[in-house]
């Protein structure tokens, strides 16, 4: 573009700043607060949410969790009080030893179901944008939705057992929801139904983006097709996997409208989650300390996924 | 072949092509063993993923007899709208008998402000971070991302602080900010990834031609990137119309969105369970994002795998 290289009066230097080519003569320089001033006044938004709300409102509430706030707010320290009695209330371990049983089994259920569906799906299907559809609809819905539609489905008095007790097996158990013991894999076959068509999605476009030759060198080869996948294209796809995994877990951590739709967090208290566990402290016990407690273990929870992988991504580049 | 004695007269070379014989791959027969088994698994995969709307529709057109004596999988001996009308505009939260419509207007009144709100903020914020970028721009932007992966549950107090100091926790417009807020991070990327890819040579002849920050957003960005701006929309729609745990911690119960309604009206103590009446609520709360999603079909999934992906 030699066309752009001698600059017309009318631009002054300092405007063209996402180009590379910087004038070699710089007359006057302007103030550097006002340059691009429209551009800083634009990003106020986006600063103000970064700082205040992201950065400000996550240091603010760690502080917190080091006091003893009950219904207000209030700076008295107590080192790390809250987090004893976090850690010895019976509620919370259950909500954990929840989330990481769901974390693990809805993280392993997702990408083999999701790979598996996506799989089927490359190969030159007839119908494919109707399967995409009807695997994907799912997560157009709230999980409120999801949540209410399994609710009713797993129902022991209407739901799938009654159907298959009428069907003649009549000592056929199946009621998550009501039991203490099984009622995260209640909320599991929910979550399954509504998240895994997005891992589809991306497993699908992981799959297209892989070259054709590779199939046809396997092929030559005489790899079969199941080996391929496993040796050749998993390992291929990783990057796909790592976003994927990372999508899923920060979602997992995340969990809250599924289980107060699902079960309320019942039977008793059986399938609490923590998110349900802060909303809970924060907005109805009162007790804001441990709501904030709480809650920096779930940052903590999310710090430990997410700062292996932007390390792995981010951290031999210089930029992201 | 019905082109073959042309072909003979114009090249010899196919003449001797059609006289060696069928070549290529041979044509695969329509029902094979590899077929049942591909198209019998993708049928079972989405017969499940199908029944629980089916269930809901079924339930939500049968009368209570019928539920109470049949399974939830037999469609309905009498088809009856009843369910719908109630839910629509009787079904009780609380003191409230006035049904989901409530929510809905509720919904449409958080919706359509935060849609274009959150959108105008994150497509200047990525126009910027694209085109003009400043000093420390990249930092702000780096935290926002990383922002997006903290669990709410972090924020929200704060944030309630903040809106209390504004006057404006628990009304409408404080919840709009909030969508505004946390729709910030992933539209902001969505923005900045459509406009780094777009010429640059578009910009810098606007910029010779003397046009600043704003003339070369609306008149040059804006006309576009129309696709971008559809994606985003499907992305905000579905996004803030489907969101509860804001709705219930920003709201004051009249101003409640359809989800925090809908989850009161199903998971309500008091009264005998109206599963016919819950079901039609159910859809209804869910139709708007179905009705989106279906019209709007491969630009959803390039919506959420360039929110997804890229993220």
């Amino acid at each position: 573009m030699t066309v752009f290289s001698t600059k017309p009066p009318g631009t002054s230097p300092s405007a063209v700043t996402s180009s590379t080519a910087r004038p070699k003569t710089r007359a006057r320089r302007p103030n550097r607060l006002f340059r691009n001033l429209s551009a800083k006044i634009a990003s106020i938004p986006m600063v103000l949410t970064a700082v205040v709300i992201f950065l400000g409102g996550t240091v603010w509430t760690v502080v917190y969790s080091f006091t003893n706030s009950k219904l207000l707010p209030r700076l008295t320290f107590v080192g790390f009080d809250q987090y004893e009695r976090l850690w010895a209330t019976p509620r919370w371990l259950v909500s954990i030893q929840n989330l990481a049983t769901y974390g693990i089994l809805s993280l392993i259920f997702s990408l083999v179901i999701g790979f598996l569906l996506a799989a089927l799906m490359d190969q030159k299907i007839r119908f494919e944008d109707t399967f995409r559809t009807i695997f994907l609809y799912p997560f157009a819905l709230s999980f409120i939705v999801t949540g209410l539609v399994w609710q009713w489905i797993l129902n022991p008095e209407f739901g799938v057992q009654s159907v298959v007790r009428s069907l003649g097996w009549t000592s056929f158990t199946f009621d998550p929801l009501y039991n203490e013991d099984i009622v995260i894999y209640g909320i599991l076959i929910a979550a399954l139904w509504q998240g895994t068509g997005l891992v589809m999605c991306l497993m699908l476009a992981g799959l297209r983006g892989i070259d054709e030759d590779i199939w046809k060198a396997a092929r030559v080869d005489g790899i079969p097709m199941w080996r391929t996948y496993l040796f050749i294209i998993i390992p291929m796809m990783r990057p796909v996997f790592v976003t994927t995994l990372v999508i899923i877990a920060s979602g997992i951590v995340r969990i809250y409208d599924l289980v107060v739709a699902q079960t309320s967090g019942g039977p008793g208290i059986a399938s609490d989650v923590p998110a349900k566990y802060v909303y809970d402290y924060m907005f109805f016990a009162q007790n804001l300390g441990q709501g904030f407690a709480a809650s920096t273990m779930m940052l903590l929870a999310v710090a430990i996924v997410i700062v292996p992988w932007a390390y792995l991504e981010f951290g031999g580049r210089k930029r992201g | 072949m019905d082109k073959s004695p042309i072909l003979t007269v114009v090249q010899p070379a196919a003449v001797d092509r059609l006289r060696a014989g069928p070549q290529g791959k041979r044509p695969r027969p329509a029902i094979s063993g590899r077929n049942v088994m591909l198209y019998g698994a993708l049928g079972l995969a989405a017969l499940y993923y199908l029944l629980p709307l089916y269930v809901m529709v079924v339930t939500s057109l049968k009368g209570m007899p019928e539920i109470r004596l049949g399974n939830i999988f037999s469609p309905p001996m009498e088809i009856t709208f009843e369910p719908w009308v109630k839910a629509w505009a009787e079904a009780c939260t609380g003191l409230n008998c006035d049904g989901l419509s409530r929510g809905f207007w509720n919904s449409v009144k958080i919706m359509v402000p935060s849609v274009i709100l959150s959108i105008a903020i994150a497509s200047v914020n990525g126009y910027a971070l694209a085109n003009w970028r400043f000093k420390g721009a990249d930092l702000f932007f780096t935290i926002l991302i990383v922002g997006a992966f903290i669990p709410y549950q972090v924020m929200i107090y704060p944030l309630v602080i903040v809106l209390r100091e504004l006057g404006i926790y628990g009304t409408l417009s404080g919840l709009i900010l909030v969508h505004s807020i946390f729709g910030m991070p992933i539209l902001t990327l969505l923005f900045r990834n459509y406009f780094v890819s777009l010429p640059e040579e578009l910009f810098k002849a606007a910029r010779i031609d003397g046009a600043g920050f704003w003339q070369i957003y609306f008149r040059i960005m804006l006309p576009m990137s129309l696709p971008i701006f559809v994606v985003a929309m499907i992305l905000q729609v579905t996004g803030i119309w489907n969101d509860f745990l804001f709705g219930v911690v920003f709201t004051r119960p009249e101003n409640y969105p359809m989800t925090v309604q809908l989850n009161n009206i199903v998971n309500s103590v008091q009264g005998v369970k109206e599963y016919n009446v819950n079901m039609a609520a159910t859809l209804l709360s869910g139709a708007v994002p179905l009705i989106v999603y279906f019209v709007s079909g491969r630009l959803f999934v390039r919506g959420i795998a360039a929110g997804a992906v890229k993220g």
